[in-house]
């Protein structure tokens, strides 16, 4: 079992002509991903590695019965990509691209609350299923199937993580990167209530990092809703206030919201062990197990 | 991106909020015409983008020729918390009986803008938002409809606003509305809009943030950062090589890539018993080059004893980055700091083959590297 994605699941890759986007149509393939289609406009009729391109969404859903799509469109029109694959009724659409002006997300942000769709990122490595299926940039070698969902807004933590647990032989249902931006889509909450309801994720992994309070209320509805345990991580206990550290989302501000004592100490309350180090996040997760 | 005082209100200005008459001065001439022009008494602002400028002694008021002169040669080429103020902005001096706060975010818990006005002006509006949050009136906003006449009317007057001048105000925050998202603000705030005894209002300061990643549809605006740009040496450059570059104060080197695992390594060296120097992301797909330059910054730092490289490949290949190590230290006579290298993920194999071992120390695990890091630097300061 797995959250959001499986071998079932039909992709479209918005932006598949690019060499981002062309690159990591291959690697997903590679990995068993099943990409149906290939949406950029003007260059539909084409073919990239086989894969079929449309001009529109819309005709990469009604021809090859797409559910999913990968959106690795250059900032400047990621927003619009996002707004098609909204519009186009996908199940999810998962947002690679980085850089995407804040004031176009929120535009989107009003959008989601008048779809089903599900989005992940802006900004984010995707979500892997092992074994399965991986929608976005994120390396398959290094997971492997289990029993651990993992979710993060890093994606490089991710890895340094998902490492620590795979080398002890500890595998993972699913693994979402929910992206390091101020505004997206999925978030801690949305991600846990998917793992909280799927069997087979017997623990699950939470990787925070500075700035927001996104942190503080995925650890309220841990109290409230969240049976399976969970152990969480939080990046950024030196990072000085009132400076971006990468994320345009990692800002502690200078009132001193959004520090990582603070996200540490709800998390703590919540009843979740925090990790000092990546090891220490493997070690409370191979007791649990 | 932060526009400069003296700039922000010139946005302001042009989009009909009234300032304060106002001329940019570099030299103690330039500001003492410009205090005639203007006419006793004026304010004298270090145009330097620091909180606090008028607690540090950047901003002074001015009644004469003489004390404008004195002011002048002491605000122009002081050092204001580490930034060097280059130019003043002399402004006239406003008779006020009430000071506003008016201001317009991204409000990020909600994905939302928000409109925030307070009667509470002048201070540190940061304070207020902690130490009397009520005093803060709030008004989100619908960014598919934009601001509503009513909804800036609704937080003037829910803000307790004096109802002689509420309509004036709302008038500039709906303004100050449609500038933040015409130019892709991130803030845009009026602190103090001073209020005077004939009930006018005018911006007596401006804030002007920017979304630095909507500057590729903001042209004019871009081209005013180019200006504001200022700040630390290395800052600088590491905007000219277009790394995530934030200066620390300790000693440790670190450079690695993604966010979020760089901030991990500057709190691994934290718990280790040593002190971050920098944070430093060479982001996704770093090809040698890259990594040479990210080498250069942190070697450019004199605070540095040791430094830690630490890549978890995902999109970037562990081969380019050993090519880019080696490149960047086969060029000294002797290595400047010692350098511990871990390297995992896609093709760190080959980048092990690569990396040439006499140059650096190798490490498997990143909480071995970051350990070794810190003794080097304890051994290099003592």
């Amino acid at each position: 079992m797995s959250v959001l994605v499986d071998e079932d699941t039909r992709v479209v890759v918005q932006g598949i002509t690019g060499g981002e986007g062309k690159f990591h149509a291959g690697q997903m393939m590679e990995y068993g991903t099943n990409v149906v289609a290939g949406a950029v406009p003007g260059k539909g009729g084409q073919e990239v590695d086989g894969v079929p391109v449309y001009d529109t969404v819309d005709q990469a859903v009604r021809e090859e019965d797409a559910d999913a799509s990968v959106i690795f469109v250059p900032p400047a029109f990621a927003g619009d990509a996002i707004f098609e694959a909204l519009d186009t009724d996908l199940d999810l659409a998962v947002a690679i691209t980085e850089g995407i002006p804040t004031q176009d997300m929120a535009r989107v942000n009003k959008r989601l609350t008048e779809t089903d769709t599900r989005l992940l990122g802006p900004n984010c490595p995707g979500i892997i299923t092992p074994g399965e299926s991986k929608l976005g940039i994120l390396p398959g070698n290094i997971f492997a199937p289990g029993d651990v969902g993992l979710v993060s807004r890093s994606g490089t933590l991710t890895y340094q993580v998902v490492d620590s647990l795979t080398n002890r032989g500890i595998g993972q249902t699913t693994a979402i990167g929910i992206g390091g931006d101020p505004i997206i889509g999925t978030d801690f909450v949305d991600a846990l209530a998917a793992f909280e309801d799927d069997p087979d994720t017997e623990a699950i992994v939470m990787c925070g990092e500075i700035g927001g309070e996104d942190e503080e209320e995925a650890a309220q509805y841990i109290a409230d809703h969240v049976d399976t345990p969970v152990v969480g991580f939080i990046a950024g206990r030196t990072a000085p206030p009132g400076k971006r550290m990468g994320h345009a989302g990692a800002i502690v501000s200078g009132s001193g919201t959004g520090t990582a004592e603070s996200k540490i100490d709800a998390l703590n309350d919540a009843g979740v062990p925090v990790g000092d180090t990546p090891e220490e996040v493997a070690d409370s997760v191979e007791s649990i197990l | 991106m932060k526009l400069h005082e003296y700039q922000a209100k010139q946005v302001f200005a042009d989009a009909g909020i009234p300032t304060p008459d106002s001329a940019l001065a570099s030299d103690v001439d330039g500001v003492l015409e410009a205090a005639a022009d203007i006419g006793y008494p004026v304010a004298i602002k270090a145009q330097v983008q620091v909180g606090g400028r008028g607690k540090a002694g950047g901003i002074e008021l001015v009644e004469s020729d003489e004390e404008a002169r004195e002011a002048a040669e002491r605000i122009i080429g002081m050092d204001l918390k580490g930034i060097h103020v280059e130019r003043v902005l002399v402004e006239e001096a406003v008779d006020f009986t009430n000071e506003l706060y008016v201001g317009v975010t991204m409000d990020r818990g909600e994905g939302k803008p928000v409109a925030m006005v307070s009667t509470k002006g002048g201070v540190n509006i940061e304070e207020v938002a902690e130490e009397d949050p009520d005093a803060i009136a709030r008004e989100h906003i619908d960014p598919s409809f934009g601001m509503q006449p009513y909804q800036a009317r609704k937080v003037v007057f829910d803000a307790g606003v004096d109802r002689a001048v509420a309509t004036d105000v709302a008038g500039v925050l709906s303004t100050l509305y449609d500038l933040w998202t015409s130019k892709d603000g991130s803030d845009a705030e009026i602190n103090p809009l001073m209020v005077t005894a004939d009930d006018e209002v005018i911006a007596a300061d401006a804030v002007m943030n920017i979304d630095e990643d909507a500057l590729f549809r903001q042209p004019e605006i871009a081209e005013m950062g180019e200006e504001a740009a200022g700040g630390d040496e290395l800052e600088q450059k590491a905007d000219e090589y277009g790394f995530d570059y934030v200066r620390l104060d300790g000693s440790v080197g670190i450079i690695g890539n993604g966010a979020g695992l760089v901030m991990t390594t500057l709190d691994l060296v934290d718990y280790y018993g040593g002190s971050p120097a920098n944070f430093l992301d060479v982001g996704g797909g770093a090809k040698a080059e890259r990594i040479t330059n990210a080498l250069d910054m942190v070697f450019s730092d004199d605070n540095v004893d040791s430094v830690v490289f630490n890549i978890f490949g995902g999109i970037t290949r562990g081969d380019e980055v050993a090519k880019g190590i080696n490149e960047a230290l086969e060029a000294f006579d002797e290595i400047p700091k010692p350098v511990v290298v871990r390297l995992a993920g896609t093709n760190w194999e080959e980048g092990m083959e690569i990396l040439n071992e006499d140059l650096v120390t190798v490490e498997q695990t990143l909480e071995d590297a970051v350990q070794r890091s810190v003794e080097y630097a304890e051994e290099g300061e003592a």
